[in-house]
């Protein structure tokens, strides 16, 4: 074999390992669930938004505009009354819809006097994610083309009305519904980017710290193995509990740090970015008080241990500097699924499995937090930080447990149950 | 009462058997050898010793503590200096001894820390950082380290290794001096002549079982041999 072939085929055989392979694996992967969930949403996007229609004007525009309602949308409740709304919002929700719609009795009257007709809209609002609230965009783009058809029908009339108002002739008058409360004057679209711009950052920093601060701990188990320091250690006169935590608090306490410094920088950048609406949250109640600063801080510091002991017991797997970098990889993608959850969609909105799958993440929970807070949904919150604590407390008993077996110099470990031979535990 | 009682040890790693049932005990400010080739059993069982490892037979008594029993105690009176041990690279020589001077004795720390400096002898670079040190410089701070807080038992895996023959011989010298303070010494080591100089009794391991044991003289007269690394090459090899 020549030189070059001969090189060429260690080298390959090198690099040929599980450590090169499964990130990038787990990576595709990843893409092709993306790429399956973007296709979900186009075709919900495609899909015609299930609506209530009351009309109470049965002249023209009345006509035109419930006729395109009912043709573009899916409409399981039609009335002629606004008397029965309630019923109209009840069978609406039934039926999973987004909106009843009302157009009133003085719709055309009003728009041959050269003032807006008015659809009144009542959305129902399901959940705050960008995926929650493509029904009722799907419903505000088809009030726009009634809009148009509209403002086609009066300049096939000749009308003598003023041209700009001919090219906008309604306004929409709306109200949502959403977790048990009433927001006057809001659209779904409005209300969700609110919230967006105000539960974006913990995600984000939360994600980051996780990521940085596993990195810490998954390499610094490595190191000791690596620098063969782990075996000094483990004969000093110190308990693993106090080993185990050690590290998980200096870990956490420079994670915190660098928590810090990310708010920081990620608050003046979503400054930047942030655009008046001219609502103030505060004015539907939708705000954190410091009660709910503390639940989030509480929750952060749990997930952020919970996150710490679970790099700490793949740091165990690490043997060297190398295989701690493909071991901060799960830790990474546990830190991205949720917060992609929680920027897309809602945990209200989420299928079952979803739900439970998201609750069972840790770092899930200070992510949903400041939502959940907003909305007063304390059960949420203090369940979710009940769960981390106790998926902190297993998960560091079980790193506890492997730094008392042979597992952390050895790589293996005995199991009493499934193998019948004396075996003390120290 | 001996320092050391280990009887019928039995250590196995899944399916393999690494020791297989070895019996030895080490009377106090002895320096006791463990002899054998590569993959003999050795660094297991002084890993067992040292509290690292569990045992799957027999048992293993040190200064009056049982191993399975009472590690935590063990812990307190041993010292164990593994074969490629390191230490942490980003402190300094003087840090690092800090660092493990602070599980002992609180009052103490600083006398320890003293006394591991002066072990190790690395003059001023015992300010400069673990990394920068050579092969020899990282050993003579790991035998500082071991040998600082004054162990009831120092377990010593190939404590030369690495070290030039100067450097070597003064940790010979320093071995011999610390049991002759009333520290029992149980070292494993491929250099016969070292095992000769310093060793009070030795066991030849091979194959995972004690195949010889005793005075490091007797055993030459006994194998009619002129050094122990004759009377290794029979008792192993023939």
């Amino acid at each position: 074999m020549s030189g070059l072939g001969n090189i060429t085929r260690k080298e390959i055989r090198e690099l040929l390992t599980p450590a090169t392979f499964v990130p990038i694996i787990l990576i595709a992967l990843i893409f092709a669930t993306m790429g399956n969930s973007i296709q979900g949403i186009q075709k919900q996007s495609q899909a015609p938004p299930t609506i209530g229609v009351i009309t109470e004007d049965n002249s023209t525009l009345g006509t035109i505009a419930s006729t395109l309602l009912h043709t573009h949308a899916r409409s399981v409740y039609n009335s002629t009354s606004a008397a029965n709304l309630q019923n109209g919002l009840e069978t609406v929700k039934q039926h999973n819809g987004v909106a009843v719609i009302i157009i009133p009795q003085n719709f055309t009257e009003r728009i041959t006097q050269e003032q807006p007709g008015t659809f009144k809209i009542y959305w129902i609002m399901k959940g705050a994610g960008l995926m929650d609230t493509i029904s009722s965009s799907a419903v505000e783009s088809l009030i726009s083309f009634i809009n148009t058809n509209i403002s086609k029908e009066l300049i096939r009339e000749n009308t003598t009305l003023n041209a700009s108002f001919v090219l906008s002739p309604t306004k929409r008058v709306e109200t949502t519904y959403f977790k048990n409360r009433e927001f006057i004057g809001l659209s779904p679209n409005t209300i969700s980017g609110m919230l967006s711009s105000q539960s974006l950052l913990i995600p984000i920093v939360m994600m980051m710290i996780i990521i940085m601060a596993g990195s810490i701990v998954i390499t610094s188990m490595a190191l000791e193995k690596e620098n063969k320091t782990l075996e000094t250690l483990l004969t000093l006169p110190v308990k693993r509990t106090s080993i185990v935590t050690g590290k998980i608090i200096a870990a956490a306490v420079i994670g915190l740090l660098l928590a810090i410094i990310y708010m920081v920088g990620m608050q003046y950048y979503f400054t930047g970015f942030e655009v008046s609406t001219g609502v103030n949250l505060a004015s539907y109640g939708l705000v954190l008080t410091s009660v709910d600063f503390i639940w989030i801080g509480i929750s952060l510091f749990i997930a952020l241990i919970a996150g710490l002991s679970l790099c700490m017991l793949l740091g165990t797997f690490a043997k060297n500097y190398k295989s701690a970098q493909t071991l901060t990889f799960p830790i990474t993608m546990l830190a991205m699924i949720p917060m992609f959850i929680t920027m897309f969609t809602d945990f209200d909105t989420l299928p079952l499995a979803l739900k439970i799958f998201t609750f069972a993440i840790p770092f899930s929970h200070p992510m949903m937090a400041p939502r959940a807070l907003l909305f007063h949904d304390y059960t949420l919150v203090i369940g979710g930080i009940v769960y981390i604590a106790i998926f902190a407390i297993v998960t560091i008993s079980i790193v506890v447990w492997v730094f008392k077996t042979d597992r952390l110099l050895t790589g293996t470990t005995k199991f009493k149950w499934m193998k019948k031979m004396r075996w003390r535990r120290f | 009462m001996p320092a050391v009682e280990v009887k019928n040890l039995v250590k196995k790693y899944g399916s393999i058997d690494a020791v297989k049932g070895i019996s030895f005990s080490i009377n106090e400010g002895e320096i006791f050898g463990l002899i054998g080739p590569n993959g003999a059993g050795k660094t297991t069982t002084l890993r067992v010793l040292s509290t690292l490892l569990s045992i799957n037979g027999g048992s293993v008594t040190i200064l009056g503590h049982d191993l399975s029993k009472h590690a935590a105690e063990i812990r307190k009176l041993i010292s164990y200096l593994p074969e490629d041990a390191g230490a942490y690279k980003n402190l300094s020589g003087r840090a690092y001894l800090q660092f493990i001077a602070n599980f002992f004795d609180k009052k103490e720390v600083q006398a320890i820390v003293q006394k591991g400096i002066e072990i190790a002898d690395l003059g001023v670079r015992i300010d400069d950082r673990v990394d920068t040190y050579s092969k020899g410089m990282m050993r003579r701070l790991l035998v500082g380290r071991a040998l600082m807080t004054n162990p009831k038992l120092a377990i010593l895996d190939e404590p030369t290794s690495g070290l030039d023959v100067i450097n070597a011989q003064e940790i010979r010298k320093l071995v011999k001096s610390t049991a002759q303070a009333g520290t029992t010494v149980l070292l494993s080591s491929h250099n016969m002549l070292e095992v000769e100089y310093l060793c009070d009794r030795i066991s030849l391991i091979s194959e995972g079982k004690i195949v010889e044991e005793g005075k490091p003289k007797t055993l030459m007269e006994k194998y009619k041999a002129r050094n122990i690394e004759e009377v290794f090459i029979r008792t192993v090899h023939e």
